[in-house]
């Protein structure tokens, strides 16, 4: 049992599932925004890594960490409701190129503003739990106390969300105005707060996971520090389906776990090319990625 | 009671409704009549504040609604079943109708319950997806979402397009049964003249977004003038 816990192939599957519940939670936060308003927020990264700035670098480091994180939080609600009400809501049945370019726009402007206040070069988080592997008859586990504290934060991440859109009547108000906004009206639901709720609610979950990335000790927090994640996120969302959160879930975890064993055995230079290579191959055969519910709907 | 004043309404370089009047009496059905294209159901979507007009007034019992918003008019007491029902087909049965009593004012599940009873077909299929259910269901469902809300007038556009003729009578019967039960203000706009003439107190008959006709149900479905050239009702 302990051989197997420590072997090279368990290694690869744990530190592939931490790394994939981040693809999965950047995966969310897009889906939230696309199902809600049919945007593809390129600037997502970016938003919560301004929130993070403001959670840990605008408060002393020396502040809790758990405080920080969550004024970071409120501080991406309120960037992201702030996007809609501001940028987005004057792209609203534009062509479909306007939004993406307003998006990658302001994905640079974030991170240029972010350089000019707090430079380029990286900051350190605190780490609130340790990043040294557990130890099993004196031999690593691939998994740390720090890994363990990001996975159960995606899951009760994950776990809120799915119960808010499926058990109250907010979130059945949220789905509506993102499948039907007219209907919506016609019922009395308040449409226009509901697509800013739905991306406040993304940049939260996007403030988290940024909050999760940077508290890392090796990547720490810079202007750029979610692009990497971003891309990775942006394409298990892509192959998920842009509309469903199950699909976030399933495919950031899946392709968490396969560039990991890819990195291991091939070459950490191929991780980069194997997720284009699945995202092509996944868009060649079902373009509307592989949990999507979209179809054709009868009148 | 509501009334339209004078209302005109364009879509860009089209005009839709050209200074249109009329009263729909409460507790009374109402039938809007027209073939295509007639503006009947840009009245209704100015009613509900969906479409905005260039100039005239509409008002519900005193209460201007115009220049609110939807959401507004809807809590008001105005019910819009649209054109093509807009049930959501993803949601269940229950989740419709669940979205429909957000702003009832009393329990969920009084009001729920109270539909069941009036559309008991609904109560069977409460867990499947309004995507499973039939045209006629469908329509139940969109009527039966606006009523939980307990609106005191209930727009219905075309709820007959696409039914077989005797679940269109059925429908109708209903309709006329709500009414008689509960004194709800009906307005019911349809292609299908005869059967809507059929329980509509009045009668107001639409043709290039005017007015052409507006007189009691009765003497409209007399009229052999109207029915030729404006309801397509050829012997």
């Amino acid at each position: 049992m302990s051989a197997l816990l420590t072997s090279r192939n368990v290694a690869d599957l744990l530190g592939g599932v931490t790394n994939g519940v981040i693809y999965s939670l950047v995966a969310l936060s897009l889906v939230l925004v696309w199902r809600s308003t049919r945007i593809l927020n390129f600037a997502q990264g970016a938003m919560a890594m301004i929130a993070t700035y403001i959670g840990f670098a605008i408060l002393a480091p020396s502040t809790n960490y758990w405080i920080s994180m969550a004024v970071a939080i409120v501080a991406g609600m309120v960037l992201g409701g702030a996007t809609e009400r501001v940028i987005v809501r004057a792209l609203y049945g534009k062509p479909e190129i306007n939004p993406v370019v307003a998006m990658v726009g302001f994905l640079l402007v974030l991170e240029s503003v972010a350089a000019a206040i707090w430079s380029t070069s990286s900051r350190g988080l605190p780490t609130p739990f340790s990043m040294v592997d557990w130890q099993l008859n004196h031999k690593p586990v691939a998994m740390s106390p720090f890994a363990l504290y990001e996975i159960i934060t995606a899951v009760v991440v994950m776990s809120i969300i799915a119960v808010l859109f499926e058990y109250t009547k907010l979130g059945l108000q949220l789905r509506a105005a993102a499948i039907a906004p007219e209907v919506s009206r016609l019922l009395g639901v308040r449409v226009g707060r509901m697509l800013t709720l739905g991306w406040m609610l993304s940049s939260g979950v996007g403030a988290i996971t940024a909050v999760l990335v940077a508290s890392n000790y090796f990547t720490g927090l810079t202007p750029t520090t979610m692009d990497g994640v971003f891309a990775f996120g942006f394409i298990a969302a892509a192959i998920g389906g842009l509309d469903s959160p199950v699909g976030a879930l399933v495919s950031g975890v899946a392709m968490g776990v396969v560039l990991q064993f890819v990195g291991d055995y091939l070459n950490s230079n191929a991780i980069i090319l194997v997720a284009l290579g699945m995202l092509v191959v996944s868009l060649m055969l079902r373009p509307n990625g592989l949990f999507s519910a979209e179809r054709q709907r009868r009148v | 009671m509501i009334r339209v004043d004078g209302v005109s309404v364009a879509y860009g370089a089209v005009q839709a409704l050209r200074d249109v009047s009329l009263e729909a009496a409460t507790g009374a059905i109402t039938a809007v009549l027209g073939a295509n294209g007639a503006g009947k159901t840009t009245l209704l979507r100015t009613i509900s504040g969906l479409a905005t007009p260039r100039s005239g007034t509409v008002s519900m019992d005193e209460v201007v609604l115009t220049g609110k918003r939807t959401e507004d008019i809807v809590r008001v007491g105005v019910g819009h079943v649209p054109e093509g029902r807009g049930v959501i087909a993803e949601f269940t049965v229950e989740e419709n109708l669940r979205l429909g009593a957000m702003i009832a004012p009393g329990p969920l599940g009084e009001a729920l319950a109270q539909q069941y009873e009036w559309f008991p077909v609904l109560g069977e299929r409460r867990k499947q997806a309004a995507a499973t259910l039939s045209g006629g269901e469908r329509q139940m469902l969109a009527m039966a979402r606006a009523l939980i809300a307990g609106p005191s007038v209930l727009l219905l556009d075309e709820p007959s397009l696409g039914l077989a003729p005797l679940v269109t009578a059925q429908l109708m019967h209903t309709v006329a049964d709500l009414c008689s039960t509960t004194g709800l203000t009906v307005i019911l706009v349809e292609q299908n003249a005869r059967s809507a003439l059929r329980i509509a107190e009045r009668a107001v008959v639409l043709y290039l977004g005017r007015v052409v006709a507006d007189d009691e149900a009765a003497v409209v479905a007399r009229d052999d003038q109207l029915r030729q050239y404006y309801l397509g009702m050829v012997e």
